[in-house]
């Protein structure tokens, strides 16, 4: 009687929260790898795990190890993180790497995570921006290329090897316990910096719930780019409110003022190259993921407000 | 009871709260919907636009019953007197018809999301970036959309200028027809005296980066203001040329002048 070979997975990004989550879900039912540019990180012992540079040699021997049938790419050097090169480096070329690695070793699945960031926040952004939408990032910030970079890359291995299936998911904000994203450490916080008179509409999504999108997706092998996000919308400020977070006013205008008061104090959870995410709205249009993967997000903004509020002074 | 729920009892009427309460909107868990309207903010909007509306501007308003109660529809209207006070006054007809009241979204010139606190002000209360994306959406939505063709070219005309149309883009013409939505056209007349401008300084507005800077009093008048709904107007949508597109924007602009006429016969005295 032979068993019905277990699907094998790389993961990438295992050090982060989001990826540890997607790794409980599908450890029963599938044998996963875990690898992390950043550190090794101990996961059990059913799950190898290596801290490992997409852009060595010896990243191609977990391949030809483990014999993977998918990957979901998480793994990303936050642009809070390194130097704008080292950035890249890792999330640009890794990325190439690995997906040229898993086209030489016929992978059949692929889902990699962007950001809503690649939209860019411009004052004229409509809302309900749809995945057709031009990326602006690129154009506001060098610090956001990478990641409008990757989503290229993304793109062209989508359509030049189909048998990739390869899904991209632009989720809105990620946040709840562990994530330590720009906008979770700044919920988390007694006091967050507001840009006076500027509170942009806002989209968060709880981190098991974007758990839940990511394996749902990896399920179901339609190729794509999907934004996910939930159906409710809250301001910036009101959500800090809710967060129970005291607000700084940084003066707003004229533009120049913002940009030299967060450069020159460099706040890691507030700089100055995402300062128009706090100023224009970047609404984006969930609907589409909904309707092809049967997505449910479960967790209500109040739920996810109330977790900050309650662990303002971590134990 | 804390601070903000004693003003809201003093500043909001029961009444207006229920009335908007009523109204069927498609808002989040916290009460926004993806444009930045906020129910509780337009509590507040309407209770202050209500005095502007019956005591500053006595609006008479005329057939306001045409907008339909439900499903997509475009209110379009002539733009005049630089500040958007003719928007502010239709929303306001609509969102307090006794029958079938609906909270109307205005387009907005797109240098208001610059604006702080006022950009995000305007959008609490339904007022909504004017690009075309964001009209189909809400009309996708079953939304009851203001739109003003002219744009600056009708708010920042002269006061010598006063009543005569501008050139109607055909943006709203192309969404009507595709989203198969009524357009109820309405004659503004009143807002063109609130605020009597008598040149542009063009350069300063360049330098501000404003659409336009008008020598003016710096004050609002109370000029009488008569709001005349048409009927809807219904547009099929079939594949047409341009010219023909053009064509039925110059019908609901003529429509509009007619109204206008028609307000403007029935106003006795500006003021």
């Amino acid at each position: 009687m032979t068993e019905q070979r277990r699907p094998h997975i790389l993961i990438t990004g295992a050090a982060g929260a989001l990826a540890q989550q997607v790794i409980e879900q599908l450890r029963d039912t599938c044998d996963l790898v875990a690898v992390d540019f950043r550190e090794q990180v101990y996961l059990g012992d059913d799950i190898p795990s290596y801290c490992i540079d997409f852009n060595k040699r010896v990243f191609e021997d977990l391949f030809r190890r483990y014999q993977f049938d998918g990957v979901i790419h998480m793994g990303r050097i936050m642009s809070s993180q390194l130097t704008r090169m080292r950035r890249y480096n890792a999330n640009v070329l890794g990325t190439q790497k690995l997906l040229d690695l898993s086209h030489k070793y016929g992978i059949k699945r692929v889902v990699v995570l962007s950001t809503f960031h690649v939209y860019g926040a411009v004052a004229y952004n409509p809302a309900l921006i749809d995945e057709a939408a031009p990326l602006k990032s690129a154009g506001l910030s060098a610090d956001l290329i990478d990641s409008v970079e990757l989503e290229n890359l993304a793109n062209i291995y989508l359509w030049r090897y189909p048998e990739l299936n390869i899904t991209i998911l632009r989720p809105c904000n990620i946040v709840g316990p562990g994530v330590r994203n720009t906008i979770s450490t700044l919920l988390a916080s007694e006091r967050a910096p507001v840009l006076a008179g500027f509170s942009p509409m806002m989209q968060f999504i709880h981190i098991d719930d974007m758990a839940d999108a990511i394996v749902l997706a990896y399920k179901k092998p339609t190729r794509g780019v999907y934004n996910v996000a939930p159906q409710d919308w809250v301001a910036y400020q009101h959500a800090l409110k809710l967060c129970g977070c005291k607000r700084i006013q940084v003066p707003s205008i004229p533009p120049m003022i913002p940009k030299m008061i967060l450069g020159t104090l460099k706040l890691k959870s507030f700089p100055s190259y995402l300062m128009a995410f706090f100023k224009y709205p970047v609404v984006i249009d969930g609907r589409a993921f909904v309707n092809e993967f049967g997505f449910e997000p479960k967790r209500p903004l109040k739920e996810i407000f109330r977790f900050y509020r309650e662990n303002k002074r971590p134990v | 009871m804390s601070l903000a729920s004693f003003l809201k009892t003093r500043l909001v009427p029961a009444e207006l709260d229920q009335h908007i309460n009523r109204i069927r909107k498609p808002i989040g868990s916290l009460g926004y919907d993806p444009w930045g309207y906020n129910n509780e903010a337009m509590k507040y909007g309407l209770s202050l636009t209500k005095q502007i509306y019956e005591k500053y501007f006595r609006v008479q308003a005329h057939g306001v019953e045409n907008i339909p109660a439900d499903g997509p529809v475009l209110i379009i209207a002539n733009h005049s007197g630089q500040l958007p006070i003719d928007g502010l006054l239709i929303g306001y007809a609509l969102a307090s018809r006794e029958k079938d009241a609906r909270i109307p979204r205005a387009m907005i010139e797109r240098f208001f999301p610059t604006v702080p606190w006022l950009g995000n002000l305007l959008n609490e209360v339904g007022a909504v970036l004017g690009d075309p994306v964001n009209c189909a959406k809400m009309l996708a939505n079953n939304e009851a959309v203001i739109v003003f063709p002219e744009g600056v070219r009708g708010s920042g005309k002269l006061y010598q200028d006063r009543y005569q149309l501008k050139r109607f883009g055909n943006g709203f013409m192309h969404l009507a027809m595709k989203y198969k939505a009524p357009i109820v056209p309405v004659g503004v007349v009143g807002c063109e005296e609130t605020i009597p401008a008598i040149a542009n300084i063009k350069p300063l507005a360049k330098a501000l980066g404003i659409p336009y800077a008008p020598v003016a009093m710096p004050v609002v008048l109370p000029a009488k203001v008569h709001l005349n709904f048409g009927a809807p107007m219904y547009f099929d949508d079939l594949e047409i040329p341009e010219e023909q597109v053009t064509d039925r924007v110059e019908k609901v602009k003529a429509e509009i002048s007619r109204l206008i006429d028609k307000g403007l016969s029935e106003r006795k005295r500006l003021f």
